[in-house]
Formats: structure tokens, C-alpha cells, sequence
């Protein structure tokens, strides 16, 4: 066998082993509304951690990190920072989140808006916010898998053909089960991903340099301006660094799905001892940063930095593990993907075709419709993995610049009844708005300031003047 | 199904804010203090290994945040059982 037919056939061992588990949690379940999209409400700790430790360390943190440690070095780390804030965030604002669902039943983000603000206008709109800032987090992860599939077949397989394999893939296992099957494959995904990062970063620095500290001696003396801000940038600097920290770990769990998946605990005393100690889930991630580090004195000029760490893992290992890390890494693509079409799907099919053309239908007729666009979500996704550039925390970030604006939105309706919903919508369009205006116009950052931070300041501004003068 | 939420939830009291408001302070708003390479910790530059720590401590300050949370809810059950 050639070495890529080894790699890809590891790769697709691993996909069907998972997808196999997956479909065999799902298929002992009927599956209606409430099954598929919030698994009954009975998820534990553990479950629940493993559900929201699948959707945190996703491709982005596999793949993403490590390209931007190896293209941009100091602003990468960023990601570390906000990996940890983020749990600080939902331990105060899940539970209350989840207090309110069971109170109402309530199965997607936009239901809470609707809930709260008593407004289907607001509750569509936020339900349109999610769907289009998700497609960048779905697309991102497409790309991953593309890449994986690009790289192990040795560039056998072209980029085009890469992400229709990964769409088909992904498309494929959503389609066939549901959020439960999401927490179950977690648990293979999860194991695997300790052992590929633990052995590619021990190895890694090892082979090359006789370990971890010879490894960054060998960096702070080759290239040391890289290791901090502004790193290989001009204006990712410490202003930058903390508009983009405040960001991402305010919405971090404003995601529709990860907001959602709240929905599945036990109890809300469950998550906040879920958010006490999900931060040490990212101590492993500091290896995935040194990798992408050395990968600049390993495999210099790279053009995609996304591509360094499995070009690096190819150079070191044999095809056999390189399959082992490219399966670990689809799997790190598809479940967060099954995710996110899952919610973005039911929020078209709940919150937006529901209350605006047909407000009859039954929760049956809603899941068959949620079904139905799981594949137009797919496409969309697809067309964009296809047709951009982007790296994939530059389409993580795009994703939150336009996400977090509903953070201003879910933290009055939790906490203040004073807020109404014409003043939440209002600031909530000043925000997406503003972001959006600055990211396409190539604006990003802005006075050395995050876009979707200026954007999120302006929403809040929109508010607190609304508010206060009474107008709506 | 048409009754909106009249009772806004519990706020968290302000001992759990101030306990998350430390890895935000230490992370995040004092960048500039410690984004720096010297002096390397076990083998790391300072900043990574800035961010590694506070993987390790931020646990812990959020299980100071637990418990001020829940000293507060059996206050508030045991006066409620009171009344």
C-alpha cells in the first residue's frame, strides 16, 4: 500500500468506527423534537461535559491554533486565554440560562428571546443572527476536515474534492442521529485527541530538539520577536489581544449551540461545576501551541499555516499515524459540525419559518422540516469552504464578531426586566452592523482594537442610551 | 404560552463575581505585565507559562465562586423555610 492509501484508510476506520457509535446511541431513542435537539434534558456532569468539551476543542483549536501560532506566533495565544474566561462566563450566566429553559420548555436560543422579551420580531431576528454566524464556524470546520483529507492523501486529493468528502461525511452523520449521538462519539473523539496531541507534542520536540525546554531555547534564539505580540503581525497587539479576549469569552456560550446544549443538563447545579472545572480540559492545548511554534523552524514557508501541523506530523511519523491524527481531527471536525447544522437547521425550521409563514404546524412537521435543511445549511457551508481563503481563526473570529452582539441581549433578559425588546433589537443591529462594515471593508483591527469589540461597545451604547431616554 | 418572564432569575452574588473577576484580571487585562519571554519557567517563556498557571488557578478560584453560591442558596432555602 502507498503511504497516503495507509493514512486515508486509518482516517476512515476511525470516521466509521465513530459515526458506527454515534448512529447506535441515536437509533435507541425515539427520536422527536424535544429528543433530537435537547436529549430529554437528562444529560449528567459527565455528559455534559463531554458535550461542551466536544464543541470547545473543535478543529479550530486542533488545526486553527496551531496555524496561527506557526503564522502569526504571539497573538495566537489569545486562544489560550480565552479558552479559560469563557467557562468563567458560563458558570454565571448558564445556570440562569437553564433555569429559565425548564421553566418553559424552551428547545432553541431564539425561544428564550421570545420567551423573555415576549417579541417574535427580536426572537427571528436572533434566530437569523445565529444561522448566518454559524456558517462561518460550520465552514471552518469543513476546511479542517478538507485539510486532513488534503494532506493524508499526500495532495493526491485536491481542495475541491476534499471538502465535497467532508461535506458528505458530515451532512451523512447528522442526518442520521441527533444530539445524543453528538455527547456519545465525544467520548472517542476525546480520547483520541489526548493521545494525538500528547504524543505529536512530547515527539515532536523531542525528535527535533531533544525536548520541550531545548525546543523554545532553540526558538528564543532563532526567532524571538514571534513568541510575543505582535508577533509575525503589525496590529495584533496587547489592545488588540484584550478587545479579542472580551470578546470571544463573552460569546463564547451565546453560540446558538452552545447556549442550547445548556438545555440537555440535569441541573443547573451541573454546570456550574462544569465551569469550575472545564478550564483544566485546556492543558494540553499549550502542546498544540509549541508545535505550531517549532513548525517554524521544522517546515518553514508554508503558505497556509492551517496546513503546519499535519505537514509536520507527516515529515516525523509514519503514514499509520498519520491516519491516527487525521481520523482524531475528522472527528474533531464532525461533531462540532453535526452541532451546528443541528441548531441552525432547527432555528430555520422553529424560529423563523415557523412563526413567519406557517405558525399551524405541528412539532412533528417542524423536526421534518429541520431535517429537510440540514443539507441547505450543508451547501451553503460548502460553497464557502470551497470558495475562500480565509485561515480558520480569522473565520472564528468573524463568527463572534457577529454572535456576541446577542450576549448584550441574553444578560438583560436574564437579570433585568427594565430592558425592552425594541432597545435589544436596536443594539443588536447597530452591532452586527458595525462589525460587518469594518470586517468586509477589510477594517479589521480597527485602531488596533477588535471589529466585533467596536461593534459590541456601540450595541451597548445603542442600549444604555435607548434605555435610559425612554424612547422604545 | 404567552407569559413572559415577570421575575427576573437571582443575580450572582457579588463574593462569586468578584472570584471570576481574578483570571479576567490576571489573563486578560494585565497583558502587558506579563506578555514577556524572560524569565523562562520550566523550560517555557514567561507568557506561555503565565497562561499554563492560570489554567491550574483558575479552577480554583471558580470553586471559591461555587461556594459562595451555594452558602447563598441554603441561606435563601432555610429563610424560605422559615417563612
Amino acid at each position: 500500500m502507498t503511504p497516503s492509501a495507509i493514512a486515508l484508510s486509518v482516517i476512515f476506520a476511525i470516521v466509521v468506527l465513530g459515526s458506527a457509535l454515534g448512529f447506535y446511541a441515536g437509533a435507541r431513542h425515539k427520536m422527536d423534537l424535544e429528543q433530537w435537539t435537547v436529549a430529554g434534558r437528562g444529560f449528567g456532569l459527565v455528559f455534559v461535559w463531554l458535550l461542551m468539551a466536544g464543541e470547545s476543542y473543535t478543529t479550530f483549536s486542533l488545526l486553527g491554533a496551531s496555524g496561527w501560532a506557526y503564522s502569526q506566533g504571539g497573538p495566537a495565544l489569545y486562544i489560550l486565554a480565552y479558552m479559560l474566561l469563557l467557562f468563567v462566563v458560563s458558570f454565571y450566566i448558564l445556570p440562569p440560562i437553564w433555569e429559565i429553559a425548564r421553566r418553559y420548555s424552551l428547545q432553541t436560543q431564539a425561544d428564550f428571546f421570545q420567551q423573555r422579551y415576549n417579541s417574535t420580531s427580536l426572537a427571528v431576528a436572533v434566530a437569523l443572527v445565529g444561522i448566518v454566524f454559524i456558517i462561518p464556524y460550520l465552514q471552518l470546520q469543513l476546511n479542517g476536515l478538507g485539510i486532513i483529507v488534503e494532506v493524508a492523501s499526500f495532495e493526491a486529493i485536491g481542495r475541491t474534492p476534499a471538502m465535497l468528502i467532508a461535506f458528505v461525511l458530515v451532512a451523512s452523520f447528522v442526518f442520521m442521529s441527533g444530539v445524543r449521538a453528538v455527547a456519545w462519539i465525544s467520548v472517542l473523539k476525546d480520547l483520541l485527541l489526548l493521545f494525538v496531541v500528547l504524543t505529536v507534542g512530547t515527539a515532536v520536540s523531542r525528535i527535533y530538539f531533544g525536548g520541550v525546554g531545548p525546543t523554545f531555547t532553540a526558538l528564543l534564539r532563532a526567532r524571538p520577536s514571534h513568541l510575543t505580540m505582535p508577533g509575525a503581525t503589525v496590529d495584533h497587539g496587547h489592545a488588540w489581544f484584550i478587545s479579542t479576549v472580551l470578546l470571544t469569552s463573552l460569546g463564547g456560550y451565546i453560540w446558538p449551540h452552545t447556549m442550547g446544549s445548556s438545555f440537555t443538563a440535569k441541573s443547573s447545579d451541573t454546570l456550574r461545576r462544569n465551569a469550575v472545572i472545564m478550564p483544566l480540559y485546556g492543558v494540553t492545548l499549550p502542546l498544540i501551541f509549541m508545535v505550531g511554534f517549532a513548525g517554524i523552524l521544522i517546515a518553514p514557508g508554508l503558505k497556509n499555516g492551517d496546513l503546519s501541523l499535519l505537514t509536520i506530523v507527516r515529515k516525523t511519523f509514519s503514514p499509520l499515524f498519520l491516519g491516527i491524527v487525521g481520523g482524531a481531527g475528522a472527528l474533531t471536525a464532525m461533531v462540532p459540525a453535526a452541532l451546528l447544522i443541528l441548531t441552525a437547521a432547527t432555528l430555520f425550521a422553529k424560529n423563523v419559518y415557523r412563526p413567519l409563514c406557517a405558525p399551524d404546524i405541528s412539532d412533528r412537521q417542524v423536526a421534518r422540516l429541520a431535517r429537510a435543511m440540514v443539507l441547505v445549511i450543508a451547501v451553503i457551508a460548502l460553497y464557502f469552504a470551497i470558495y475562500s481563503s480565509s485561515t480558520l481563526v480569522a473565520l472564528l473570529l468573524m463568527g463572534y464578531a457577529g454572535i456576541t452582539q446577542l450576549f448584550p441581549g441574553v444578560v438583560f433578559g436574564l437579570f433585568s426586566r427594565r430592558v425592552s425588546s425594541m432597545t435589544v433589537l436596536s443594539g443588536l443591529v447597530v452591532g452586527v452592523a458595525t462589525a460587518a462594515t469594518l470586517i468586509l471593508g477589510k477594517h479589521d483591527p480597527f485602531l488596533g482594537l477588535n471589529a466585533g469589540f467596536i461593534g459590541l461597545c456601540l450595541n451597548l451604547l445603542t442600549v444604555g442610551v435607548l434605555n435610559l431616554t425612554k424612547v422604545c | 404560552m404567552k407569559i413572559s418572564i415577570r421575575d427576573p432569575v437571582a443575580r450572582p452574588s457579588p463574593g462569586a463575581l468578584l472570584f471570576g473577576l481574578i483570571p479576567f484580571v490576571s489573563v486578560c487585562f494585565s497583558v502587558a505585565w506579563w506578555d514577556r519571554l524572560y524569565p523562562v519557567v520550566l523550560g517555557l517563556p514567561f507568557n506561555l507559562f503565565w497562561l499554563i498557571l492560570w489554567m491550574l488557578l483558575t479552577p480554583l478560584c471558580m470553586w471559591g465562586a461555587y461556594r459562595q453560591e451555594q452558602t447563598r442558596s441554603k441561606r435563601d432555602h432555610r429563610s424560605r423555610n422559615r417563612a
